[in-house]
């Protein structure tokens, strides 16, 4: 007689094994990187700019004057730091870049999405992408050599018909290198972000809106002012301001091709301006210590301003497209 | 006897129409050619304007006496719209062809087996080379890779099979860290790593701020990839008794392989041409430096805004150069991340 020997059951549970709770926690650590990463940055930044902003205050970001004396032992004597100046710049520079890579980049978006045929789309979509994988450098020198002769005319123009606009007076007569070529540099590399974002936005535009607008008898314009313009507006104003974060932040290509003045600047076409991020290079080469200390306070306040453009964009695009119908 | 109706597309153009069209094209370039040399404008860009302009006007008065007001707004937005393409496209058409026609002549075979530590940038072309910045390029692209990608991966993997209750918040602060300026990555990296720790320039330092920009591009389009693996695997590896860890390691991450390649090599090409984190970082050196964790290292960057600011001649034709070479390195990548996404789930 053979004994029936039952097994034991297995033990059943909902309880994660060892290796899950491992591969979770790591997973986990990982995902938690960018939160630490921005979290040192701004430490970091805060903690070496304090001494400088403590002593600055509020002046830091409304005096437009940046001197530093030191004495023969080489200690800090007199200083001087605020970067008015180049925050206005930073502005001016980014809103001249938005203004004119707007417009284009919407009708560009409009072209790809009702226009283009298929074969044609597909080419112009790749060639945009790969433009807004371009390094910054090349903007920069090909800005400087090819294209700021023939802006400057542009310019030129510009002053002499619409002069009588204060924004547009140059005094004295200088228009080399002035935040208007910045700007048009900074549209240059801002157009295919906020083409691609448009794009995209467009695309979610509800079908069965544009067949019913076709279906009335509207012309393509008709409707796209009818269904696409009202879907995509704030997707579009997202966009654009993510261009804006892009174009604040950019070091190269502005140093390069601005003329860099510590002089509160509102002429667009006056060749004497700056922004945050090329004044840290421009700076950073013969820096002191103390120097170096402003130039992180300068770095948070970039960082800050960037961030939260960025931040606002972001929400704005994500709400439209999550509100598509 | 039987026939075959065919279907007629009334739709389509005819002949007549097709005459009607390139007449207005070649009446458009006949006005701007004359309206240009009447007046006082000049340049290829002014001939091109008046062109649209007046091919714009033509189509739509021709429109509105055809077809009235609606078609005539209509037919000017086309051109608009037609406008704004083009112009979109000519800054880039312009840029590679400059960098060609302009880079081509310094293009020399002593460029790739000589590094510039017996040589200035205002030398004859025959003398020095950019082996330095190509050796250090891949130096630093490779660092940042080994740090970046395993970070970047977890975040989407985080995002896309945990979704823990931090996944909002991570989200956008992948988002938001797209954002940050390559400069501020540079300083932050200056702040907390070479002040304090290294107090020297390497390939290191320069490694970890690419880092920190390559996270998010790696991090964003990988989730893309991931989202797009079909539920059904993920189910099919748990009913076979997988846990989590294997169902992913095992499942999704080998259907994933050849998008995570993707956002791997188009994290390549966001940082391959980065300058300013590099002008803070690295020292740039013009010598080739074997030694990754220690010494001024060279980079292509680097290489083109010292030979750039350096202002002669022969020292701008070696930027040009090294934009060239920069260029093809970022059109390879881009190239082979487009021809990798295209194809489809690997086997």
């Amino acid at each position: 007689m053979s004994t029936n020997v039952i097994p034991s059951p297995r033990e059943i549970s909902t309880k994660p094994r060892r290796s899950d709770k491992v591969f979770r926690g790591i997973v986990t650590g990982g995902g938690l990187s960018s939160l630490v990463i921005l979290g040192l940055i701004t430490v970091f930044l805060a903690f070496r700019g304090f001494e400088v902003l403590r002593e600055e205050g509020i002046g830091f970001i409304t005096k437009a004057e940046w001197a530093i004396t030191t004495d023969d032992a080489g200690n800090v004597a007199e200083s001087q730091f605020g970067i008015a100046a180049m925050l206005v710049g930073t502005i001016l520079c980014s809103l001249v870049a938005v203004v004119i890579a707007l417009p284009i980049s919407v009708f560009s978006a409009l072209f790809l999405n009702f226009y283009a045929p298929q074969w044609l789309k597909k080419v112009l979509v790749t060639v945009i992408d790969l433009m807004a994988a371009f390094p910054s450098i090349l903007f920069g020198v090909w800005g400087f050599l090819v294209l700021m002769p023939s802006v400057e005319y542009w310019a030129k123009l510009i002053n002499k018909y619409l002069g009588w606009i204060p924004l547009f007076e140059v005094k004295p007569y200088f228009v080399t290198r002035s935040p208007f070529v910045a700007g048009v540099v900074l549209a240059i590399m801002i157009i295919p972000i906020i083409t691609s974002v448009s794009r995209e936005i467009f695309a979610q535009a509800p079908l069965d809106r544009i067949q019913a607008a076709f279906a009335l008898g509207a012309t393509r314009w008709a409707m796209i002012k009818a269904v696409v313009i009202p879907h995509g507006r704030s997707g579009v104003i997202g966009g654009a301001m993510l261009g804006l974060g892009r174009a604040m932040g950019e070091t190269v290509a502005v140093y390069t091709v601005l003329n860099i003045v510590f002089q509160i600047n509102w002429h667009v076409l006056l060749g004497a301006g700056g922004n945050v991020a090329s004044l840290i290079i421009a700076k950073f080469g013969e820096a002191s210590p103390y120097e170096i200390k402003a130039l992180m306070a300068a770095g948070l306040v970039l960082f800050l301003l960037t961030l939260l453009v960025n931040a606002l964009a972001n929400l704005i695009v994500k709400t439209t497209g999550k509100s598509g119908r | 006897m039987t026939t075959t109706a065919v279907p007629s597309k009334p739709w389509e153009k005819s002949s007549r129409d097709r005459v009607r069209d390139f007449s207005f094209f070649v009446l458009a370039i006949a006005f701007s050619y004359a309206f240009v040399g009447v007046t006082e404008m000049k340049g290829k860009l002014a001939y091109a304007f008046v062109f649209f302009v007046a091919y714009g006007v033509i189509v739509s008065v021709f429109s509105f006496i055809t077809r009235g007001a609606p078609a005539a707004k209509d037919a000017f937005v086309k051109t608009l719209v037609a406008l704004g393409a083009v112009i979109t496209l000519m800054p880039i058409a312009s840029i590679i062809l400059t960098v060609i026609r302009r880079g081509l002549p310094g293009l020399k075979l002593n460029l790739f087996t000589q590094d510039m530590s017996l040589a200035a940038p205002t030398d004859p072309l025959n003398n020095g080379g950019l082996l330095h910045a190509i050796t250090g390029t891949l130096t630093l692209v490779v660092l940042a890779l080994v740090m970046s990608v395993p970070i970047g991966i977890l975040t989407a993997l985080y995002l896309t099979e945990i979704k823990g209750k931090f996944s909002g918040p991570i989200r956008f602060l992948v988002q938001a860290m797209s954002g940050v300026p390559s400069i501020v990555a540079g300083l932050f990296i200056l702040s907390a790593v070479l002040y304090p720790i290294t107090q020297s320039y390497s390939a290191l330092m320069g490694a970890l701020a690419l880092t920190i920009l390559m996270i998010p591009t790696v991090a964003r389009t990988s989730e893309e990839v991931l989202q797009l693996i079909p539920n059904d695997l993920r189910e099919a590896g748990t009913a076979l008794g997988g846990t989590q860890w294997r169902t992913v390691a095992m499942i999704v991450v080998p259907a994933a392989r050849s998008g995570l390649l993707t956002a791997v090599i188009l994290g390549i090409a966001r940082i391959a041409g980065e300058t300013a984190p590099l002008l803070l970082l690295t020292g740039g050196g013009d010598k080739v430096n074997p030694n990754p964790f220690n010494g001024p290292v060279g980079s292509l960057p680097y290489y083109i805004w010292k030979s750039f600011n350096a202002g002669s001649p022969e020292s701008l034709t070696r930027a040009w150069a090294g934009l060239l070479v920069l260029m093809l390195l970022v059109l390879i990548l881009f190239i082979a991340a487009r021809a990798l996404s295209t194809r489809k789930v690997s086997k």
